[in-house]
C-alpha cells in the first residue's frame, strides 16, 4: 500500500457517485458544501467531482488558500522589505508572483531584490546561517499545517543561536471563518468538507463547535477521488438523516485530538491575535503572531519600514470568490484580463486558488 | 504550498529523514510529529516537516468501507 493508489479507484467512484445519486432522489431542496482547503479546491477540478454530483449537490470554494487571504498590505510589507539592504527575502514559491498594491515580489527581484524560493522554512534558516551579515525574512504564510513548521523553524534558529532569521508572520486560523461563513444567509452552508492536514494538526475535535452548537454537519475528507466521493456521501447522508456531527473521513491521517506535540510548538512560539482576511475582513482571534518569548524573531516588530497605503485591485472579485459567493466565472476579470501569466488577483496566481484550479481544469 | 503527500521514510538519522514517493526524495524533519516511525513508514511530509504517520488499520477500514459502496453489478 502506497496510500494513494488505492484511493484512486474508478469503481469505487462511480459506486460512491450512484448512492449519492440515490440518497438525494426526489428531494427538492439543494444541498450546499463548502470546502476550505485549496488541496480540496483543486481536486475537485481535477478530478471532475462536481460532474459526478447530481444537481442538487452543489460544492462551493471557500476561503482555504492562505496566499489568497492574505491582504496586500502584508505582501507590500515584504516587498517593502526587500528593498532594504541586507534583506534576504525567503518564501514558498507561491508569494512572489501575488500582485501586492503596486508591485510583486518577482518584480522585486527583477529589481535586484535579493529573493528566494525554499521548499522548507528550515531551508531559510540555513540561509540565514550561511549569511550571518544579511538578514534573512521568511514570509510565514498559512494555515494551522504550516504555522507548527514555521514555528519549528524559530525553535532551530534559537537554538542554534542564529539571530539574522526573522519571520513576518501572518498565520491564520481556519475555524472562525467557518464560523463565520455557516451563519451567512446568502451562502446557506449544508455542510463543510474539512481540510485534511489542517485538521491532522488540530484534530477533528476542533469543528465540534460548528457541528453542535452551529448544527452544520462536517466530515474531515482526504484528497484522493474516493476519499472526496466518500466526503461528499457522508455529508449527504448527515444531511438526509437530519444530523450535524463531526466525522473523520480522512481517518489513516487525521485524529480526534490532533498532533499534540505540532500544538504545542505552536503554542510555544505564537499567540493568538486578530488577523485581517482579504474578502471578509478582520476576524478577532483567527490569526497567530510571534509571542513576546520569541520577538526577537519578529521582523515585523524588529525591522523599521514605510510601507504603502494598501489599495485593492480594480473590478477583482477575489474577495467574493474567497467567500464562495461569486464563481470565477462570474468574475469579469477572469481569462479576459486575469489569467495565471498575469494575474490580477491572488486567486489566480496560487496554485490552490480558485480562479487557477478553475482556469486550469474547469473551463 | 499546502501539498502534502504521503511519503515512504527511506532513511532516519536522528530528527532528520529522507522520505521518497515515486522516485522523488525529500528530507524532512521529524521535530513536530507526535508518533514513533521506522524506516519503511509512510508519513505525510508538508513544508520540510513530517506532520502525520499514516495509520494503516484505518487505511484498510477505509478501503473496505468504500468498497461496500460498489453497485451490485460491479460487485468483486
Amino acid at each position: 500500500m502506497n496510500y494513494m493508489d488505492e484511493f484512486r479507484d474508478r469503481q469505487v467512484v462511480l459506486g460512491l457517485a450512484d448512492r449519492i445519486k440515490k440518497l438525494t432522489a426526489g428531494r427538492t431542496e439543494p444541498m450546499t458544501f463548502m470546502e476550505v482547503c485549496g488541496t480540496h479546491t483543486m481536486a475537485i477540478y481535477q478530478y471532475g467531482i462536481r460532474s459526478l454530483l447530481p444537481p442538487g449537490v452543489r460544492l462551493i470554494s471557500g476561503p482555504g488558500c492562505p496566499v489568497c487571504v492574505t491582504p496586500n498590505g502584508y505582501i507590500d510589507r515584504a516587498i517593502a522589505f526587500s528593498r532594504l539592504s541586507g534583506i534576504i527575502i525567503a518564501t514558498f514559491g507561491d508569494m512572489v508572483r501575488v500582485p501586492g498594491s503596486s508591485s510583486s515580489l518577482m518584480e522585486e527581484r527583477a529589481r535586484g531584490a535579493d529573493v528566494r524560493i525554499v521548499y522548507s522554512p528550515l531551508d531559510a534558516v540555513a540561509i540565514a546561517e550561511k549569511n550571518p551579515d544579511r538578514r534573512v525574512i521568511f514570509l510565514g504564510v498559512g494555515f494551522e499545517t504550516t504555522a507548527p513548521a514555521i514555528a519549528g523553524s524559530i525553535l532551530t534558529a534559537a537554538a542554534k543561536g542564529i539571530s539574522n532569521y526573522l519571520v513576518l508572520a501572518a498565520h491564520k486560523t481556519i475555524p472562525l471563518p467557518m464560523e463565520i461563513l455557516s451563519s451567512d444567509p446568502e451562502l446557506s452552508i449544508d455542510g463543510y468538507i474539512c481540510p485534511a492536514h489542517v485538521s491532522a494538526i488540530i484534530g477533528a475535535e476542533a469543528y465540534r463547535q460548528l457541528a453542535e452548537k452551529r448544527g452544520i454537519p462536517c466530515v474531515v475528507t482526504g484528497f484522493e477521488p474516493t476519499d472526496m466521493m466518500q466526503g461528499v456521501e457522508m455529508l449527504v447522508c448527515q444531511v438526509v438523516e437530519g444530523r450535524s456531527s463531526v466525522e473523520i473521513q480522512y481517518s489513516r491521517v487525521v485524529k480526534w485530538e490532533g498532533n499534540r506535540k505540532a500544538q504545542s510548538v505552536i503554542a510555544e512560539v505564537f499567540s493568538v491575535c486578530d488577523s485581517e482576511w482579504r474578502g471578509i475582513g478582520v476576524i478577532p482571534e483567527s490569526g497567530l503572531e510571534i509571542g513576546d518569548k520569541y520577538s526577537a524573531f519578529d521582523a515585523e516588530k524588529n525591522i523599521p519600514v514605510s510601507v504603502e497605503e494598501p489599495r485593492e485591485h480594480q473590478g477583482c472579485r477575489c474577495g467574493d470568490v474567497l467567500k464562495g459567493k461569486t464563481s470565477p466565472f462570474d468574475c469579469p476579470l477572469f481569462a479576459t484580463v486575469c489569467m495565471p501569466e498575469s494575474p490580477v488577483g491572488a486567486c489566480m496566481v496560487s496554485s490552490e486558488g480558485t480562479c487557477a484550479a478553475a482556469y486550469k481544469y474547469g473551463r | 504550498m499546502c501539498l502534502g503527500i504521503p511519503m515512504k521514510i527511506i532513511s532516519i538519522n536522528g530528527m532528520d529523514i529522507v522520505a521518497e514517493v515515486d522516485g522523488v526524495k525529500r528530507e524532512g524533519s521529524l521535530m513536530i510529529l507526535d508518533a514513533e516511525v521506522q524506516v519503511g513508514d509512510y508519513v505525510v511530509v508538508h513544508a520540510g516537516f513530517a506532520i502525520s504517520k499514516l495509520d494503516e488499520e484505518e487505511a484498510l477500514e477505509t478501503l473496505q468501507l468504500m468498497r461496500e459502496a460498489f453497485p451490485v453489478e460491479n460487485a468483486v
